[in-house]
């Protein structure tokens, strides 16, 4: 009997129910604490002229303000990626870049005090032109935004797998569209926290905050500040409300305060506030893609073209252009396309910064690509779901290596399609849209195809440079995992792991894969993920994001898990009196296989090695804390860019029907079915939480949520007034459906899922609306006022 | 006439989850605030100080309100009740808080407490809501990790319309 | 996002009340529901020097049935209208508006007056008053008056309230036995409305038709016994006069196509109702 597999009760919700939870801002703090309010640029792009802060250090209570000058001085700006003179400190240093950036931070004793003193601080700007459209901002004659650098388009990389351009001529037909994907932010419950220390007796840094990781960023902070990583101590509290990639962002905030505990003397906290949230904190990158595709007459698709620009804002914050590398092997999505030619090209315009972000680059790929395949079904007179089966990679292939490097691990995609439109949905589908259409309604329906990478190679983003500048720099590849498993004198279990919580239910979902190995209930073990980088085990890439717990920390939790039950049946069999293979571990019992009776409680054995060390089989090492790293075999970039991004690829195949409502211009989701292969499931019931959050997620991307700027550069959706997080009442059903390929790749066998409908619902959504209205440009997400434009031709 | 200058610090009384108790504020102090960081019941979030999100969800003499919306001494004489109210005092999760676990309706936790206190005071008012007053009522709550339908699942439990389905109990 | 300093006032009696609001004028705000004030203020968009809690004055917390017009108190919050017994029989068309106003939790705490008192264009209880051409009651050290709904909203978050002056009450015409109805168009439940249709059908079918969101106050039409192609007809006429504005969500011209295509369903239902 395990308990992988089965839908264990999370262990992390009583304490969430009763309001014990820990989060970073319930969390006590040092003597003396003080708070910090930021100010930021009301100016999309402006010199700083002048900051005269005498009025608010006036103030009672008011210790200290503080500019970029003193940042400037104090630390270094943030590693980036790419070799481009794009310079960021923790605060603004000479020229605001976009709203809301930090200019100017008040410490004071309290948060009340140091809003008011903020107030005070007088900021003298000279504007400057702004560029907020990412094509306008790769003209020649763009305001440019970070001077040296000479143009706002920092790299432009070109990519070529096959032969495109033969490809191209041998095709019955072209069909080519550009889709734009929109800002947005998953807009995590609880905004950033920080509480950060100073300690001058080791020039270290002592910060706690609801970082998410990756943990690339550490040597990224710690340089910034001039220390090495372990005067840099990171701890993470062991609650964090909701991250969905926008809390890696919270890192140049545990910088600027850390900065600020330095110069106040005192400790300082500081937590975001949801204004602050909105008009700063993160955002998924914009990107305009133009792509083209050679096909045969019956809808085949011999080759690919992309022009992707995608518009980052006003700095390449660590470790991005990541959404559009995290794909690139996998470019060619659910597709047999042998042939690729793409063009990728990053721009910053006087917008924040965006970043990770859930999907992480999958939204952007599949809404070209889905769109594309719709198009190409349209212009040819074909069924969108005949092009779809036409190109999926077969079964047969697997496992499938795509053009641009990609290893797909396992999978049957028509087998999931067919699974999907069986029973009669698909039917029902249609029938829906004959009595619609028939009573003169607009409906429509779509599909989307995505293949769903999980653990990220950490050599991806590498492809962004030339094979001889990777070269030089030395190979990037892999991903590690840790965990540990410990056992303490009476034999309780705990572990600690790599990963960062958010609400995934890992603790539960590494509690169940422990007490598998170890024969013991979930509840016996005790899982502790908070982090703290000075002791902790943790690699560049710990942290939760990229779907890498279920491929990665979950592996590690296995294998640590496994070894040390080796080692306790090793040490069992010399108590029991019997040989090593004759002994397991049941029902929190060693015992003998073959005569049950002869059995000792788990706990009595599991706590010899503190006890009687010398009662241990001999060379063997206590079995104290068994620690594993799973570091799976992931190659760089090949010379010829070739990358296979992630370890595992699921699939997810989705369909949906919906109809213009005429009186409103709203678009309602009739059906939705959504068709998942996340190899092996480890828990049932928190997979399907994870996928009907991303669904939601998709929805609000599709439908709701945008970032929306005007021309000059001001920031239009600064409430959760103006941008609509959907209700309840927003999000339709969906009928999730599931198969169970296993990964060859790890010992779990189980895929990352948490992603795949960010990806494919906003691509679906738009297909259907297409297919409703008849129309090629869909823009999400598709609001009443967009809606309204497409059927009365009244612009945008 | 209670009058408190702008300055200065008053001294709230009012009555926590049964207890009496008091901390001084200045009249600006929100009540999300005072909970929290001045009587240390931190299980009230705060997630947005305009009153959308509904994190910062209590009851005042049992009605469900946005505590960052009300000022502290907006409850004086109150009696509020907060999540920490909920379960037994040995921590027995009372049949709300079951469903929540039961039904995964929880994943962060961040936005469950509010949750749980709207439903509070609402299912003691309409102890047998339809499935579309639960979705009125928890309309007013955001939530982004779930996508809803736990939540749902497990208010229809409590309002009864479901077996306690104590589904993956075998924790 | 934490308020600035001010003052705290709490009066026992509406005397009170007016004295201190007399006494600050322009730099106190009444504080009610403070659904929409304590937002504001958490924003640092407002800056009153006084706030000024009325929601301890019994006087104001009562629902009292004058006959031919229901008087809501300032501090009656809107659920508790919405749960008052008679409010189907006595005010239609506030038990089918009423549902749209925010949440649960927001009505909770949110007042009837102070939304009218707020003032939002497109608000749906400024829109009921309106459609039913009910009252607001205001009262200072000076006297009461009494302005009609059209006379007190004047636009944009702009009333004809002086600055000493508290709003009492407000009161709604009784509309039992006429044929109601309400729609609006939001981007997500419980947001504010961006066009909300009332309409209000008496026994020989003339309709009284309210239009919030299109303008910086309430419009309402008189629209003499309409049949279908006349309510259209009419409707049209209205989208054209109001022109509507311009907001992230959606453009002047969506605003007059969503009441043309609002109105005349709006109408139809309020006759349906009737009959």
């Amino acid at each position: 009997m395990s308990f992988v597999g089965t839908p264990v009760r999370r262990k992390e919700d009583p304490a969430l129910l009763s309001g014990r939870g820990r989060y970073a801002d319930d969390l006590p703090t040092p003597a003396g604490t003080l708070h910090a309010q930021i100010i930021r640029s009301p100016h999309p792009h402006a010199e700083i002229v002048h900051i005269d802060a005498v009025a608010a250090l006036a103030k009672d209570g008011v210790w200290t303000v503080i500019t970029g000058e003193d940042i400037r001085k104090m630390s270094d700006p943030f590693l980036v990626v790419l070799k481009a003179p794009v310079h960021q400190w923790s605060l603004a240093v000479g020229r605001v870049r976009y709203v809301g950036e930090p200019v100017a931070l008040v410490v004071a004793e309290s948060r009340y005090l140091a809003e008011d003193a903020a107030e005070l601080v007088n900021i003298e700007y000279r504007p400057l032109e702004a560029v907020v459209d990412p094509q306008a901002a790769c003209a020649a004659t763009a305001p440019l935004l970070h001077t040296e650098a000479k143009t706002n388009e920092i790299s432009v990389r070109k990519f070529s797998y096959g032969d495109t351009k033969s490809a191209f001529e041998r095709a019955d037909a072209r069909v080519a569209l550009t889709v734009e994907f929109p800002r947005l932010s998953f807009t995590p419950m609880e905004c950033y926290v920080v509480v950060a220390q100073y300690n001058a007796a080791d020039d270290g840094y002592d910060v706690l905050a609801n970082f998410q990781g990756p943990f690339s960023t550490h040597p990224v902070m710690a340089r910034a500040l001039r220390v090495p990583g372990p005067r840099l101590r990171l701890r993470i509290p062991p609650d964090s409300g909701g991250s969905f990639g926008i809390k890696l962002s919270v890192f140049p905030y545990i910088v600027l305060m850390a900065l600020a505990a330095r110069i106040a003397g005192r400790p300082v906290k500081w937590v975001e506030d949801r204004a602050e949230h909105l008009v700063a904190a993160s955002s998924g990158p914009n990107r305009i893609t133009g792509i083209e595709a050679a096909v045969t007459k019956d809808g085949r698709i011999l080759g690919l073209r992309l022009d992707q620009l995608e518009d980052y804002g006003a700095f390449l914050r660590a470790p991005m252009p990541g959404p559009l590398y995290r794909m690139h092997g996998a470019i060619t999505g659910a597709y047999d396309i042998a042939n690729v030619d793409a063009v990728n090209r990053v721009v910053l315009t006087n917008k924040m910064p965006a970043s990770l972000i859930r999907g992480f680059g999958g939204p952007q790929l599949y809404m070209a690509l889905e769109r594309l395949v719709q198009c190409i079904a349209v212009e040819l007179g074909l069924d969108h779901l005949d092009v779809i089966r036409r190109n999926l990679v077969p079964a047969a292939k697997m496992p499938y290596r795509a053009a641009a490097g990609s290893l797909y691990d396992s999978g049957d995609y028509p087998r999931a399609v067919a699974t999907a439109i069986g029973h009669g949905r698909l039917d029902d589908l249609k029938r829906r849209r004959d009595v619609a259409r028939a009573a003169g309604r607009k409906y429509g329906i779509g599909f989307a195809a995505v293949v769903e990478p999980a653990m990220s190679n950490m050599g991806y983003l590498s492809t962004l440079l030339t094979a001889d500048v990777r070269e030089k720099a030395g190979p990037k590849n892999g991903a590690i995992s840790m965990v540990t498993v410990n056992i303490d004198p009476l034999g309780a279990v705990s572990v600690t792991a790599d990963s960062t919580m958010q609400g995934q239910g890992h603790e539960t979902v590494l509690a169940q894969i422990v007490a598998d190995q170890l024969g013991l209930q979930p509840d016996d073990i005790n899982v502790v993920l908070e982090m703290d980088t000075a002791k902790d085990q943790w690699s560049i890439a710990a942290g939760t994001y990229s779907c890498r717990f279920t491929p990665g920390t979950a592996v590690a939790a296995h294998i640590a898990a496994s070894r040390m039950a080796d080692k306790l049946k090793d040490i069992g069999a010399k108590q029991l009196n019997v040989l090593p293979g004759d002994v397991e571990l049941v029902a929190g019992k060693i015992r003998s296989r073959s005569n049950p009776d002869n059995a000792a409680p788990f706990g009595r054995v599991a706590g010899t090695s503190h006890w009687s060390p010398v009662m241990l089989p001999e060379g063997m090492a206590p079995a104290l804390s068994e620690t594993a790293q799973w570091a799976p075999e992931l190659e760089p970039p090949s010379s010829d860019d070739r990358i296979n991004t992630s370890l595992t690829y699921g699939f997810v195949f989705d369909m949906c029907g919906i109809e213009i409502d005429m009186l409103t211009y709203q678009v309602r989701v009739d059906r939705y079915v959504s068709m998942h292969d996340a190899g092996r499931i480890l828990n049932p019931m928190i997979a399907e939480g994870q996928m009907r959050g991303a669904f939601a997620q998709g929805i609000a991307a599709a439908l709701y949520e945008e970032y929306a700027y005007n021309d000059e550069g001001a920031f239009l959706t600064g409430t959760f007034a103006d941008y609509l997080v959907p209700t309840v009442s927003e999000i339709p059903p969906v009928e999730m459906l599931h198969q169970e390929t296993p990964s060859p790749l790890t010992p779990l066998g189980a895929k990352g899922l948490a992603e795949g409908n960010c990806m494919s619902v906003p691509a679906c959504i738009a297909n259907a609306i297409a297919d409703a209205l008849g129309v090629k440009d869909v823009q999400v997400p598709a609001t009443p006022r967009r809606i309204h434009a497409l059927m009365e031709g009244s612009g945008r | 006439m209670r009058r408190i200058d702008k300055d200065q610090r008053a001294r709230i009384r009012l009555t926590l989850n049964g207890r009496a108790l008091s901390a001084e504020a200045e009249p600006r102090m929100l009540l999300s605030d005072f909970l929290r960081h001045s009587l240390g019941a931190t299980g009230t979030h705060v997630g947005c100080e305009h009153g959308v999100c509904g994190c910062c969800t209590v009851l005042i003499d049992g009605t469900a309100v946005r505590s960052c919306l009300t000022l502290a001494v907006q409850a004086e004489g109150r009696d509020v009740r907060t999540v920490e109210s909920l379960a037994a005092a040995d921590g027995t999760l009372n049949p709300l808080q079951r469903a929540f676990q039961n039904h995964h309706a929880l994943q962060c936790g961040f936005c469950t407490p509010g949750i749980l206190m709207s439903f509070t005071d609402y299912l003691a008012r309409n102890p047998r809501p339809s499935e579309a007053d639960i979705r009125d009522v928890l309309s007013g709550h955001l939530c982004r990790c779930t996508g809803y339908a736990g939540i749902v699942s497990a208010l229809l439990e409590a309002a009864g319309y479901r077996q306690s389905s104590e589904s993956g109990s075998k924790s | 996002m934490k308020p600035r300093p001010f003052a705290y006032v709490r009066p026992d009696s509406v005397d009170e009340a007016v004295a201190v609001l007399a006494a600050h004028g322009d730099d106190a705000r009444v504080l009610a529901g403070g659904q929409s004030l304590l937002a504001l203020l958490n924003l640092r968009l407002a800056d009153p020097a006084v706030l000024v809690d009325i929601t301890r004055i019994a006087a104001l917390d009562q629902i009292c049935d004058l006959g031919d017009k229901i008087e809501v108190g300032a501090a009656v919050t809107q659920n508790r209208l919405l749960a008052w017994p008679q409010l189907a029989e006595k005010l239609p068309l506030l038990a089918a508006a009423l549902p749209f106003v925010g949440h649960f939790q927001t009505r909770n705490k949110g007042t009837v007056c102070g939304s009218v008192a707020h003032a939002d264009p497109s608000s749906e209880i400024p829109l009921a008053l309106a459609v039913l051409g009910g009252e607001v009651v205001l009262r200072s050290q000076r006297g009461t008056r009494v302005l009609s709904a059209d006379a007190f909203q004047k636009d944009m978050l702009t009333t004809t309230r002086e600055p000493d002056e508290l709003i009492t009450a407000v009161r709604f015409p009784v509309n039992s036995g006429r044929g109601v109805a309400f729609r609006e168009v939001a981007r997500r439940h419980g947001d504010f409305a961006i066009v909300a249709v009332a309409a209000l059908v008496d026994g020989q079918g003339a309709v009284r038709l309210g239009v919030g969101g299109m303008a910086g106050a309430p419009a309402v039409r008189q629209i003499a016994a309409a049949d279908g192609s006349t309510a259209r007809g009419a409707v049209d006429k209205m989208a054209v006069e109001l022109e509507g504005y311009e907001d992230l969500h959606a453009t002047a011209v969506m605003r007059r196509d969503l009441l043309r295509r609002l109105g005349p369903v709006v109408i139809d239902e309020a006759m349906r109702c009737a009959a």
